[in-house]
């Protein structure tokens, strides 16, 4: 099996030219997909006969939620490589995703707790799903401070690696919880495998938003990991090179 | 479109604050996640450039300051230093 894919993902100086070139497709389809399933759910979704015009709040919530989960895991299998392999560039993906997940986690938890007034006449109850989301955010807060608190940069990334390992266990809590327990919260609208219970009309703005996120979110990455690659290899020859030529323009 | 009007469309039946006041955030957490990286890329970039003159001045004045210092104890070979 070769596995030379695997070592060139490796090279930050492979990586911040591959970022170069996908950066601006993932920016601009991210943009017009978030623009497009925006207005489409804000105005031309049919409003819920129950909730009313509230509901359109899901065209945010769901994909900020579904976006904070997965970052999580992609943070989780970079930890993984990170400890395993030692990759430079898995450590530096954790470092520039912990804060977009962040982020995510907290629009998650803001656009529900302002959708939950209405509908079920309070803005926060600790059921399983919220307590886990919360738990979420600061599992999130806790690698971004650890990591801005330890000097040595292989302790920070082997410390806040452990750290995503040890906190994996709340993404299938999070998930699972509205099955598992009697909660409030209303259980999935989408899964993978079945078609959800709304309306076409209802979900496919839903779905546009969620792949405008994950563009969105991979535009994101890639700049900030490209930031990451400039101060951690500023001592190269290639990044001297481009620095000096980025700065005369 | 499920609105009759724009100011009908503003007002969510009733539901504007909680609508709005959720894709305001949504639209602040959008922005400032594009506007960080960019802003912090350029000010990376001043920097790094600024370290790398400094480091080819300084290693210029090394290189005049060691010459020098070669001359200085050619000079004084004889003598002790305290």
């Amino acid at each position: 099996m070769n596995w030379t894919w695997f070592y060139k993902l490796g090279s930050p100086k492979w990586f911040y030219e591959t970022a170069n070139k996908l950066l601006p497709w993932f920016l601009w389809v991210g943009v017009v997909l978030l623009l497009v399933g925006s207005v489409w759910g804000l105005a031309f979704a049919p409003q819920d006969y129950q909730q009313g015009n509230s509901f359109r709040i899901i065209y945010l919530h769901v994909p900020s939620a579904i976006l904070a989960q997965s970052c999580y895991m992609m943070m989780a299998v970079a930890a993984v490589i990170s400890l395993v392999w030692k990759m430079k560039l898995a450590d530096m993906f954790i470092a520039s995703a912990a804060p977009i997940g962040a982020a995510f986690t907290f629009l998650a938890l803001f656009t529900g707790a302002v959708w939950g007034k209405p509908t079920w006449g309070t803005w926060w109850v600790w059921d399983a799903r919220l307590t886990a989301m919360l738990v979420l955010l600061f599992l999130y807060f806790g690698v971004i401070s650890l990591r801005s608190a330890l000097e040595n940069i292989d302790l920070a990334s082997r410390a806040s690696a452990i750290l995503i390992l040890v906190g994996v266990v709340n993404i299938p809590i999070i998930k699972y919880s509205v099955e598992w327990w009697n909660t409030l919260h209303q259980p999935a609208t989408f899964t993978l495998t079945e078609k959800p219970a709304m309306p076409s009309e209802m979900w496919l703005p839903l779905l546009v938003m969620v792949i405008g996120m994950y563009c969105f979110f991979a535009a994101i990455s890639l700049m900030r990991i490209k930031n990451e690659i400039l101060q951690r290899e500023r001592r190269t020859k290639w990044v001297r090179t481009l620095i000096s030529q980025t700065a005369k323009l | 479109m499920n609105f009759e009007s724009f100011s009908e469309f503003l007002l969510m039946d009733g539901h504007a604050l909680y609508v709005w006041l959720s894709y305001g955030m949504g639209l602040f957490i959008i922005v400032f996640s594009y506007v960080q990286p960019v802003l912090a890329r350029k000010s990376l970039i001043r920097d790094l450039a600024q370290r790398q003159r400094r480091e080819e001045q300084g290693s210029s004045q090394v290189n005049t300051t060691v010459s020098g210092l070669e001359r200085n104890t050619e000079k004084n070979s004889g003598e002790t230093c305290l």
